[in-house]
C-alpha cells in the first residue's frame, strides 16, 4: 500500500485537468435532463453503469502492463510498446464519440504531464504518442504504476473520478447543496468499490476481452456539446 | 465623454520601463504574461491593443479563458488584430482562478500548441476570465504578469488590494476616460496603488483614448526583451 500517493492522484485538486470537465453533465442540464440532486443521482447511475466499467478496467489492464514491464522492460523500446498500442486502439473503438475521444485524450495528455512531474519515470515513453495525449485511462494506468500503487488501486482511483468529475460540476451549475452531494457520492461508494474490484479482475485479460458497454445517449449528447458556441466545460 | 480629467494626475509610475524586480532568466521559449483582473476591466481591449501595437515587431500568439469559451476570442478575431489561428480558447469549468493558478494544465496545453504550430514565437498572452481581486496566475504557467482594473469599480480598488494588485508585475488602471463620470479621484487610485505594491510598476491609461496601449506596450518590450538578455528594448 502506498497510501499517500492514491490518496493524492485521487484528490479532485490533483492539477491533472478536470476541473474543466463534466464527462456529459454539462449537456444533460442543458437538456433539461438533470435539474436535481435525483437528476444527479440518476445519471452518476449511469456514469457508473457504463462508463466506470470501461474507464477502470483499461486503467488496471494498462497499470498491470506498466508495472510489469517496470520489472522486466524487454530489450527493445518498440517491443514494450506494442501492449499499450493494442490498449489504446481498443479503448479507442470504445470510444465512439470524436469529442468525447478529444476530451479523453486531452485529459490524458493533462494527466501526463502532472503525472511525470510528480512521479518521475521510464514507463510514461511507452504510451503511444499521439498529437492530442494518450487516452486518460491509459495515463491513469501508467501514472499509478510510476506512483507505486496497486493494480486494485488503480482501477479505484479510475472509477472513483468517473463520479467526482460530474458531481463536482453539478455543484458549480447546479449550485447543489454540496453535503447532499456527498451524501449521495458516499451512498454510491459501495457500487464504485464492486466496480472497481470487477475491473481489476480482469486487469490480466488481454484488451479485447476487456468490459465494452456504451450508452449512445451520452455519445450523443457529447457531439452537440462540442458544438455549442458558448460552453464552460470543455467536455 | 473624453471630457476634461485632471491632466496633473501622475499616469504612471515608476517609470514604465524600469522594473525593480531582478531580470528575468533567460528564456528559450516565448514569453509568457498573463493578463487578469476583474469581469470587464479592459483585459481582452488590452490584449487586442497589445496585438496592434507589437503584432508587426514580435512573433505573438494568445490564450484566452473566458468564461464563455469563445467570447474573447471571437471579439479579438473580429477586431482583425491577430491571425485568428493564432488564438485558443480555453474551457475552466466555471472556475476561471482554477485554470490559471491551481490547475494550469489546459493553459500549458494551449500554449504549447500555439508554440508547435507558429513557433518559435517571441510572446504568449494569457488572458484570464474575469474573476476577482485575489486571482493570479501561477508561476508555472506565466513569466510576468499583469492585472487590469478599472475606474468605474470606483476609486476605492486600489487600496482594497488582494494579490492581484499587490503582487502582479504590473497594474493597469483602465478607463481613465471614464473617471469624471464616476466620480473616480485618480489621485487616490494612484495614492493607494503606490501604498500597496512599492515599487511595483502602475500605468493609468484609456484604451478608448490610445488604442495601442502605448505604455503597456513599452513595458511589454523591455520585459521580451529582458527575456532574451538585452539590456533595452527594440525600437519605441
Ligand atoms: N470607456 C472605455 N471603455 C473601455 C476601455 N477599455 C475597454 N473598454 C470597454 O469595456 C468593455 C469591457 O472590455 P473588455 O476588454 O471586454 O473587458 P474584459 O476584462 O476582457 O472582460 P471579461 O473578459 O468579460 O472579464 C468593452 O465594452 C470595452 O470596449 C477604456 O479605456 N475606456
Ligand atoms: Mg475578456
Amino acid at each position: 500500500m502506498h497510501s499517500t500517493a492514491y490518496l493524492l492522484l485521487a484528490d479532485g485538486r490533483f492539477p491533472s485537468g478536470g476541473h474543466a470537465h463534466s464527462s456529459g453533465l454539462e449537456a444533460a442540464v442543458a437538456a433539461g435532463r438533470v435539474t436535481d440532486l435525483a437528476g444527479l443521482e440518476s445519471f452518476l447511475h449511469g456514469r457508473l453503469s457504463y462508463a466506470a466499467p470501461v474507464t477502470a478496467a483499461f486503467t488496471a489492464a494498462t497499470h498491470l502492463t506498466a508495472s510489469r514491464l517496470g520489472r522486466a522492460p524487454s530489450h527493445t523500446h518498440s517491443d514494450n510498446k506494442v501492449p499499450f498500442l493494442t490498449l489504446d486502439a481498443e479503448l479507442e473503438a470504445r470510444t465512439v464519440s470524436p469529442a468525447l475521444r478529444l476530451a479523453s485524450r486531452r485529459q490524458g495528455r493533462a494527466l501526463l504531464r502532472a503525472g511525470r512531474l510528480t512521479w518521475p519515470s521510464e514507463l510514461y515513453a511507452y504510451l503511444p504518442k499521439h498529437p492530442d495525449g494518450p487516452h486518460q485511462p491509459l495515463a491513469l494506468g501508467v501514472t499509478t504504476a510510476a506512483a507505486g500503487l496497486s493494480t486494485e488501486e488503480s482501477a479505484h482511483i479510475a472509477a472513483y473520478g468517473v463520479l467526482t468529475g460530474p458531481a463536482s460540476a453539478a455543484v458549480r451549475l447546479l449550485g447543489l447543496d454540496p453535503y447532499q452531494v456527498q451524501n449521495l457520492l458516499a451512498r454510491l461508494a459501495g457500487a464504485c468499490d464492486e466496480i472497481a474490484a470487477s475491473a481489476a479482475a480482469v486487469a490480466h485479460k488481454s484488451p479485447e476481452e476487456l468490459p465494452a458497454h456504451a450508452a449512445p445517449l451520452a455519445d450523443i449528447s457529447a457531439e452537440i456539446h462540442a458544438t455549442w458556441e458558448v460552453r464552460l466545460f470543455a467536455s | 465623454m473624453l471630457a476634461d480629467h485632471d491632466e496633473s494626475v501622475p499616469h504612471t509610475h515608476p517609470e514604465p520601463g524600469v522594473d525593480p524586480h531582478p531580470p528575468l532568466p533567460q528564456l528559450d521559449r516565448a514569453v509568457r504574461i498573463g493578463i487578469g483582473g476583474p469581469v470587464g476591466s479592459g483585459k481582452t481591449a488590452l490584449v487586442a491593443a497589445l496585438c496592434r501595437a507589437l503584432a508587426d515587431e514580435l512573433r505573438l500568439a494568445v490564450v484566452t479563458n473566458d468564461i464563455y469559451t469563445t467570447e474573447d476570442a471571437d471579439f479579438l478575431k473580429r477586431a482583425g488584430v491577430l491571425d485568428p489561428a493564432r488564438i485558443r480558447a480555453v474551457e475552466t469549468g466555471c472556475c476561471p482562478h482554477t485554470a490559471i493558478r491551481d490547475d494550469i494544465s489546459a493553459n500549458l496545453d494551449a500554449v504549447e500548441e500555439l508554440e508547435e504550430a507558429f513557433g518559435p514565437l517571441d510572446l504568449v498572452l494569457v488572458e484570464s476570465g474575469g474573476d476577482n481581486l485575489t486571482a493570479t496566475f501561477s508561476k508555472g504557467l506565466v513569466d510576468q504578469q499583469i492585472f487590469v482594473v478599472d475606474v468605474s469599480g470606483g476609486d476605492k480598488v486600489p487600496r482594497k488590494g488582494g494579490p492581484g494588485v499587490t503582487t502582479a508585475d504590473l497594474l493597469v488602471i483602465n478607463k481613465t476616460d471614464l473617471a469624471p463620470l464616476v466620480g473616480a479621484d485618480l489621485g487616490v487610485m494612484d495614492r493607494d496603488a503606490r501604498a500597496r505594491r512599492g515599487d511595483l510598476p502602475t500605468i493609468f491609461q484609456s484604451i478608448a483614448e490610445d488604442p495601442h496601449a502605448s505604455q503597456v506596450a513599452a513595458w511589454v518590450r523591455h520585459v521580451v526583451a529582458h527575456s532574451r538578455g538585452h539590456e533595452h528594448a527594440g525600437a519605441h
